[in-house]
């Protein structure tokens, strides 16, 4: 049995990715990749698709890899997702399809499907193919929010022959891709841009600066439309409520991020400020805070993360959590925030708590309690808070059409993420709460094949 | 693309801008505001809607030269184009339930009233308005704002139109004469608002303060303009921009308020050079 070792990816060096804005992972090269695909066992019972949150048909895909059939592996992953580019750079492999593969343990290690995802991706993006389309129905279908879940309703409508209008809020689509996500992850350019291209492609129309709820109402979407998709992510950056929150050098990643990533802030001659301290604290350990702590890495800042819960217990991806490291962030793990303490209104430190775990949780992970006596305070200049979002309250403000759980989340039949409207349907984090661009594609692709099977 | 249908001079450094936005212009209320891009590397910048017209597709703003964006958006002739304009975002001014309003406008915080003064006309309960600036070329519309208002009351730093000395000497001759009064609603600088609050707070007038505090999207996703408003955090653009005065940590809002002004001030002597 071949029991080589996974191929990894090449990277920039991480002394030289702290000094641009790059992307750090360079994916496979050619001969690499054929190698690393020849690792699938192709075992019947499959169990990386098991992992994955849209079961992706992995070993297919990878037997045309295999073949070097590339433009048949593009068709092959394409009737199971519409962002592979995006997906195989964001998604936490290790935690879904990866952690089931058979070879994990024993065999060299689970093969490297993420990094052949994107390589299937990126030949798709390079090679676009004469978009797929249906015969023009005539039925109207609007988008709220160009996020992953909305992108991909809008694509599959479009295809199955809708006559598609997305919204979007900012002065340029793509929700988090653009504004969240930051370049050395995911380029803007290379990747973002290319999927957005691809869907007007298909004759997707973006009405950007538009804010449903405020520039137009849900009725005057009900009025000209035959279905409308909610997906308009998450919402309100969550705070810590501790003294000091509000000193200035105190924000949330989501506001730091998108100065940065849309606004272009860390270029010297912009426009937008964004500020960057040179001892930085950030709060959470989730995507966001990695992307948060290495942005501010490439700023310049001597970067801590503050965490109050163990290494098993962080949220992020597995590879951020190491190229983080390699970038030379500490982490501060079972340490919890108490208070942040300031100078002339500005913050000057932060006063931390260590925690040990206790008993598993609802959420089954144990919860953290504070160790007695063991205050003390660290040094900064800056707070960054990545703690996660609540919903949006704008869409629940302006229609009583559809039905909001007590969280504030929209409420819907989860094999067609119907609400209680029947022409209204919902996916990604504005359902879920905060959670990843797998599960909000998936949504996206499950409410676009719901309003066919019932428009057409 | 948004065309600038008209552009005047309103006062030193302060230009109207009638702009064509026709969905914001059906669906915006008094005391909201719009995002504005001038262009496409611009940033993002909050403008209250002081006029709006629903059958022409238009808003109007009142934008005063203090940063690059508006010094960028000073340079622009009337059929040029603003390159975004997204709104209307915040909640309406909700003054329904007071018989007797006071609105008090201070500076460029004049616009964000108006509108109200003009709407409490239309709906046969017109306010009494009490405007200040630092001199008399400064203030503008100040025959807009008698025609609309009940009363209008002027107050000039030096005394060169209407009381010498500030909004607040304004109010507390109505208060001293014994006007009654429901409501006040505030709008101007930071420090100004503070000082009406502190001056109606003895007799119990509730106070609506607009705050103008520092965001970016504008729909509640940043966090960057929170406020404390009785021990809790909320949200200018969504919770807001009005809030009860009396609640607000103004010390807090005024610290928060000047995070960016030294950049702002770097940008603003690029934006002249060039």
């Amino acid at each position: 049995m071949n029991t080589s070792a996974r191929h990894s990816v090449s990277v920039q060096p991480a002394e030289q990715r702290i000094r641009n804005f790059d992307e750090v992972s360079l994916g496979f090269d050619h001969a690499t990749m054929l190698e690393e695909a020849d690792r699938c066992l192709h075992c019947a019972a499959a169990p990386c698709r098991k992992g994955c949150p849209v079961g992706v048909d992995i070993p297919a895909f990878i037997a045309r890899l295999k073949e070097d059939d590339l433009d048949g592996a593009v068709r092959t992953i394409s009737l199971d997702t519409l962002l592979p580019a995006i997906c195989g750079r964001v998604c936490p492999q290790e935690k879904q399809c990866e952690a089931l593969c058979v070879r994990k343990a024993k065999l060299g290690g689970s093969v490297a499907i993420g990094a052949l995802e994107r390589y299937v991706g990126d030949y798709a993006l390079a090679h676009p193919a004469a978009p797929a389309k249906a015969a023009e129905n005539g039925k109207k279908v609007a988008v709220v929010g160009s996020g992953p879940s909305g992108l991909t309703c809008a694509a599959d409508c479009a295809a199955a022959g809708f006559d598609v209008t997305v919204f979007e809020a900012f002065h340029k689509a793509g929700g988090v891709l653009v504004y969240g996500i930051p370049e050395f992850r995911l380029p803007k350019d290379k990747v973002v841009a290319k999927e957005i291209a691809k869907l007007e492609a298909l004759g997707v129309k973006f009405r950007l600066n538009t804010v449903i709820g405020k520039t137009l109402t849900i009725d005057d979407l009900l009025d000209e439309y035959d279905a409308i998709f909610i997906g308009t992510g998450a919402g309100l950056p969550k705070f810590m409520g501790v003294p000091g929150e509000n000193l200035n050098g105190v924000g949330s990643a989501n506001e730091f991020l998108t100065r940065v990533n849309l606004m272009k802030a860390y270029k010297s001659d912009a426009v937008t400020p964004v500020y960057c301290g040179k001892n930085v604290a950030v709060v959470g350990a989730g995507n966001v805070a990695m992307d948060a702590a290495r942005t501010a890495r490439r700023m310049g800042a001597d970067v801590t993360i503050v965490y109050r819960r163990g290494r098993d217990e962080m949220p992020a991806r597995g590879e951020e959590i190491d190229h983080a490291e390699e970038e030379g962030i500490r982490f501060e793990l079972l340490t919890n925030p108490v208070e942040i303490t300031g100078e002339n209104g500005k913050v000057s430190g932060i006063r931390c708590v260590r925690m040990q775990l206790g008993e598993p949780d609802a959420s089954g992970r144990r919860s953290p309690v504070p160790i007695e006596g063991s205050e003390f305070e660290m040094s900064v200049d800056q707070v960054i808070v990545a703690l996660g979002t609540s919903p949006n309250p704008l869409i629940r403000k302006s229609t009583d059409k559809i039905e909001f759980s007590r969280r504030g989340t929209i409420v819907v039949d989860e094999e067609t993420m119907g609400t209680s409207n029947e022409k209204i349907y919902a996916g990604g984090d504005a359902v879920t709460g905060a959670a990843t661009v797998i599960l909000a594609m998936g949504a996206g692709r499950k409410a676009a094949a719901a309003i066919k099977a019932k428009l057409v | 693309m948004n065309t600038l249908m008209e552009i005047d001079d309103v006062a030193p450094r302060v230009k109207r801008y009638v702009v064509a936005a026709p969905e914001v212009a059906k669906h915006c209320l008094p005391g909201q505001f719009v995002i504005v891009r001038v262009d496409d590397e611009g940033e993002r910048v909050p403008f209250t809607i002081c006029d709006y017209d629903r059958q022409n597709g238009t808003i109007t703003l009142l934008v005063q030269d203090v940063g690059y964006s508006t010094h960028k958006m000073g340079a622009l002739k009337a059929g040029d184009s603003l390159h975004d304009v997204v709104g209307p975002l915040g909640n309406a001014t909700d003054l329904s339930g007071y018989e007797n309003v006071v609105l008090v406008g201070g500076g460029i915080g004049c616009a964000v009233i108006y509108p109200q003064a003009k709407l409490r006309h239309a709906q046969g309960k017109p306010c009494t308005t009490i405007i200040g600036a630092r001199t008399r070329e400064l203030l503008f519309a100040v025959d807009e704002f008698r025609r609309e208002s009940k009363e209008l009351l002027v107050a000039t730093d030096d005394g060169s139109l209407g009381v010498k000395g500030f909004v607040t000497t304004a109010l507390q001759q109505l208060i001293d004469r014994g006007d009654k009064i429901d409501c006040v609603f505030v709008v101007g600088p930071m420090i100004m608002m503070r000082n009406v609050c502190e001056l109606t707070r003895p007799y119990g007038i509730r106070t609506i303060v607009s705050m103008n505090s520092i965001m970016v999207d504008g729909t509640g996703m940043c966090g960057g303009c929170r406020v404390t408003v009785g021990g809790e955090t909320k949200y200018a653009c969504v919770d807001g921009p009005e809030f009860d005065g009396h609640l607000i940590d103004f010390s807090e809002a005024m610290n928060r308020s000047g995070f960016y002004r030294e950049h702002e001030q770097a940008c603003r002597l690029r934006g002249e050079k060039q």
